[in-house]
Parts: structure tokens; sequence; C-alpha cells
């Protein structure tokens, strides 16, 4: 060995006792997981969860004929391009409005921060019992206030319920986008935007072409974790359109949880995970081919 | 910064800015109330029901104030039949804190290493921590389930208690490393020829400099794994160890609804993390946003 590989690989030891323990509980509790579920999909795996032996692609197979499987998909690509294209239209309107001075910005930001800060079960739930048509109160006061001739049953059909929880997806991932969009803002020199109206240039001109470049990297990321995190988003849709019957209205996540929890399928499940995964790589690549959030921060 | 209090900073040539007039402040005053008020309407809904009583929750059509006022559901709520409430409570807490305790010890050390030094695997490391934040404990709740049923913890806030510290990892890691990146490097080097060893440079030097972030990571831990919902629901099956996230979901659809017991013990959960949040609300975003490790 001679002295450089052996200087590195001192080095590298010297590293362990630093970083082996998140290490572990990243092998432990996220890699080897994901391993085993996808050793799972290949398996034959009774109700019980008893392990009968080698499946080979039967389960991808069993996904593939599932009669729902093209309505899930569809459901689950407008799941996640609206909820993350309407949560970052409104974030970038919301961080606009509150980067500007007046007087209680500090209580707006904060209010703004609260459904992050709130467990989404609860606050979903406020939204399925406040859209109830009987007993809601949000449901009556949109009668009250003449937008509704009477109580309609938001969450009762499949179409209405799937737009109310994407309502609420948006609602619920606002607060984290709009930070993120402010923090770029902050990021925006003074003197550009005052070289801006210098050069005549109005205010949705100066947005366009001198704000928007710096909002790039903002953007990116939000959009990154965001896509990460409504496609993951069981909760919303679990209390919304759960209880109807079919699956009309379902993701491939909530399917994906009927088929562990309902049908105790964990082969079926399994492999309706790994689907997942590559769902979520491919919305990203797509996202990052068509937009090139990147090509900012590269050249 | 020491040269901009000393005032040596170069102030850059600025063209005064046009003041914005008394209408248009007005008016985003105006705005700003509404835009809080979207925001905070739903938890204020939550907090009239929750002081209904049972009655006043299912009338049809609604009132939108209670008829008559109970405050105390938020006492009689501990005993509601729905679920075992004070035992969702203590399970939240003891998961969180324990979740909490447990990032604290691995992600310390790790994004102290990762900041200051270079070494090979490094790189590899970093991604594995990517990695975590892409795969979440939704898409990996089948695996999950699997593997701690054969190591027999199914079923027992350890699983849970591992499952949030791993998953919140990234995060912690992220902002730790971004503070300890920034404290100089010649703090550390006059404390190597002081003779400290490099644990003793991290605990004496570093971290007294760098608590707000070790304080947002530890938060944000805290407030993320209360709020975990999916691996819960999978992995916790007996009702007296299952998170509030999860025994209240079980509220919907029961035919003996009590929204108001509901919304009581939300609204008792939700205040103290919204306090949580905003004290960290500078910061958080910095360690979500860090993706881009150096």
């Amino acid at each position: 060995m001679d002295r450089s590989t052996s200087a590195s690989v001192s080095r590298a030891s010297g590293a362990l006792p630093w970083t082996l323990p998140a290490g572990v509980l990243i092998f432990g509790v996220v890699l080897f997981p994901a391993g085993y579920q996808v050793y799972d999909s290949t398996r034959d795996i009774g109700v019980s969860g008893y392990d009968r032996g080698p499946a080979g692609f039967s389960n991808y197979v069993e996904l593939l004929g599932r009669p729902e499987l093209w309505v899930v998909l569809r459901n689950t690509f407008v799941w996640v391009v609206g909820v993350v294209f309407v949560t970052l239209a409104l974030s970038l309107w919301l961080a606009q409005f509150l980067n500007r001075q007046f007087p209680g910005r500090q209580f707006v930001r904060i209010a703004v921060l609260v459904p992050w800060a709130a467990s989404s079960v609860m606050t979903t739930l406020l939204f399925v019992y406040a859209l109830d048509p009987f007993y809601g109160i949000i449901n009556k006061f949109l009668v009250d206030v003449h937008i509704l001739h009477e109580p309609f049953g938001f969450t009762q059909q499949p179409v209405a319920a799937f737009l109310v929880a994407m309502m609420v997806g948006v609602f619920i991932s606002l607060p984290f986008t709009t930070y993120t969009i402010l923090a770029g803002l902050a990021g925006v020199p003074g003197d550009v935007l005052e070289a801006a109206v210098v050069d005549g240039a109005g205010p949705t001109r100066t947005y366009v072409s001198v704000v928007l470049p710096y909002l790039h990297r903002a953007i990116a990321l939000a959009t990154l974790i965001n896509i990460i995190n409504v496609f993951n988003s069981l909760p919303v849709l679990k209390l919304i359109t759960g209880s109807l019957p079919g699956h009309s209205a379902d993701t491939t996540t909530t399917l994906m949880f009927k088929i562990l929890q309902g049908e105790h399928n964990i082969g079926l499940a399994s492999a309706l995970s790994a689907v997942n995964f590559v769902v979520v790589l491919v919305i990203i690549a797509i996202y990052l081919a068509v937009v090139k959030p990147m090509k900012q921060i590269e050249s | 910064m020491i040269a901009a209090r000393l005032g040596l900073a170069a102030r850059p040539t600025r063209i005064r800015k046009l003041r914005p007039s008394r209408g248009r402040i007005a008016a985003r005053i105006f705005a700003g109330f509404l835009i809080a008020l979207f925001f905070i309407m739903p938890y204020l809904i939550m907090l009239v029901a929750s002081l209904k009583g049972r009655f006043d929750t299912l009338t049809v059509p609604p009132t939108y104030l209670p008829k008559v006022w109970y405050p105390q559901n938020y006492i009689t709520m501990w005993g509601a039949s729905q679920t075992p409430l004070l035992a969702n409570v203590i399970s939240t807490l003891v998961i969180s804190v324990c979740a909490t305790a447990l990032m604290f010890v691995v992600c310390i050390p790790a994004a102290y290493y990762t900041a200051r030094f270079r070494f090979p695997g490094r790189g590899v490391f970093l991604f594995l921590v990517v990695v975590t934040q892409m795969l979440q404990p939704t898409l990996l709740a089948t695996g999950l389930f699997q593997e701690f049923v054969v190591v027999g913890l199914v079923d027992t806030w350890l699983a849970m208690i591992l499952i949030n510290a791993a998953f919140n990892l990234t995060f912690a890691i992220w902002i730790m490393h971004n503070f300890f990146a920034s404290v100089p490097e010649e703090v550390n080097e006059a404390a190597e020829l002081d003779g400290a060893g490099k644990w003793g440079i991290l605990w004496r030097i570093n971290l007294p400099l760098v608590w707000p972030g070790i304080v947002t990571a530890v938060i944000y831990t805290f407030v993320a794994s209360a709020n975990e919902f999916s691996a819960s629901l999978v992995i916790l099956t007996t009702d007296t160890n299952q998170p509030l996230s999860v025994a209240l979901s079980k509220f919907v659809g029961q035919y003996d609804a009590a929204w108001q017991y509901l919304f009581g013990i939300s609204i008792v959960a939700i205040i103290p993390s919204v306090f949580l949040f905003v004290l960290i609300e500078k910061h958080l975003v910095g360690g979500l946003t860090a993706g881009s490790v150096k």
C-alpha cells in the first residue's frame, strides 16, 4: 500500500466514529427496508404474512392487471402536478406580498406558518367536518352568502372530494413553499431592483426578468421537496376520500395502503411501492428536464 | 460583519426609494389581515367547535357559535370513549422526545465532521443523506413493517423512534452542517493549538456557537415526529401505543363522533407546535433548502 492510499484509508477510518451512527441509522431504517420491499415484491406472501416462496414477477403482473391502475395513475399525476403547481403559483404571489413593508407583517408571516406546524391529520379533519353537507360550518357559510343554493356534499362523491383534497393539499403545502421563496427574495440585491427601475422597467417586467432569475434555485428546491411530500401525502386523501367506495379518487399512495391494510397483500403492496418510487423519480426527472431548474446555477 | 459594526464598510450610494403612499400601506395592512385570516380561519373554526356541546356539533343546520359554551370539554375529553386519549398523548410525547434525542446524538457528530473535514466516503455519505429525503416512511411503509416484524419490534415505540429519527436526519444534518461550516476555521485551529481534542472542539468550542442551528433541528424533528402518520398507522396496531395523529384519524366515520373532543385535543397539540415553529421561523427554510451541501 503506498503512502497516499494508506493516508486516505486512515482519514476514512478517522471519520467513522463521527459518521457511522448516522450511517447505521440510514442503512437500518431507510436502505434495508427499501431493499426488503423490493425483495418482497418478488415473493408470494400469504394474508397472514407467511412467505410461501418466490413469485417471480407475478406481483407486478397482478398489479398491471388491476382494472383501477390507470385511473389511479392518472389521479396521481393530477394530484401531484395540480397541488405542486397551484401551491407554487400562490406562494410566488404570497411571498412577493410578504416581502413588502407594512405594519403587522410579522403577524401575517406567523399566520402563514400555522398549517406547517399543525398536524396535517388535524387540519384535514377540520375541513372534513366543516364541509359536511349537514353540520358543516363552511357549507352553511357558502349558503348564507348565496354562493351555494343549498349545502353541497363536497366530500360525498369522488370528483368533488378529490378536488377538496387537492385544495387542502395546497393549503398545507403553502407555508413551506412561501417561506422558501421568501428566503430566495431576500437574496435579490436591492441595487439590481433599483437599476431596473432606473432603466424604466415596469413592475411585471422587473419581476419576470430581474426577480425570477434570482428565485430559480428557491423555486427548484421548493418544487422538488414539494413533489416528494405531495406524492407521499397520505392523510389528506385518506381522510377525505378514503371512505368512498371504489378507487376513483385513489392515488398510487392511497391504493398502496388499501392493498397493505385492507387486502393484507404484502407482495402486491411491495410491488406497488417499488412502482411508486419509480413514479417519483420519473416525475422529478420530467421536472428537471422540462424546467431545467439547475441551469442557472451551473452556468 | 465586525467591519460593518465599526462603520468601516463603504456605504453603497443609493437612489432614494419612493415611499409607498398612505393609501398603499393601508391596502397592504388590509390584504395582510385577509391573508392571516385565511390561514388561521380553519383553526378558529376548530377552536369554536371544541367549545360546542356534542349536540351542537351535530346540529343541522349548524350554528356559527355554540348555543352553550362547553369549556369543560377540555377536561371531559380525557375520558373520551373513542380512543384512550391520555395514552395517545403519552405515546406522541415519548416517541417524539426519544426520536429527537436519538437524532441529536447521531446527527451532531456527522454534521460537524462533514462540515469541517474532507475524507474518502464523504460524498457517498452525503448522497445517502439526500436519498433519505427522497425515500419517505410512506413509500417504505411495507418494507418497514416487514422489517420490524422480523426483528420483533412491530407495535413498539422503539420502532417509531428509530423511524422518526432516521427520516428527519436529512433536515437535521443539512441545517447543522450549514451552521458548523460557518464557524471560522481559525477558531478551530486556535483550539487545536491549545491542545483540545476533536470531540472537545466540537462540544466546547463549536456547540456554543451553533446553538441556533441545533435548536432549529431539535424543534423541527420534534414537531415532525409528533405529526408523523403513515408509518405509525402501519406499525402501531394497539390503540394505547398509537400517537395522536393515528388515533384522531379513526374518529372519521365513527357513529358516535365526538368532534368537540377531536378538536379540543387538536387545539392542545397545535398551540405548542406553532409556538415552537415561531421560535425557529428564521432558520426553518435554511435547513430545508440547504440541499446543495458543499
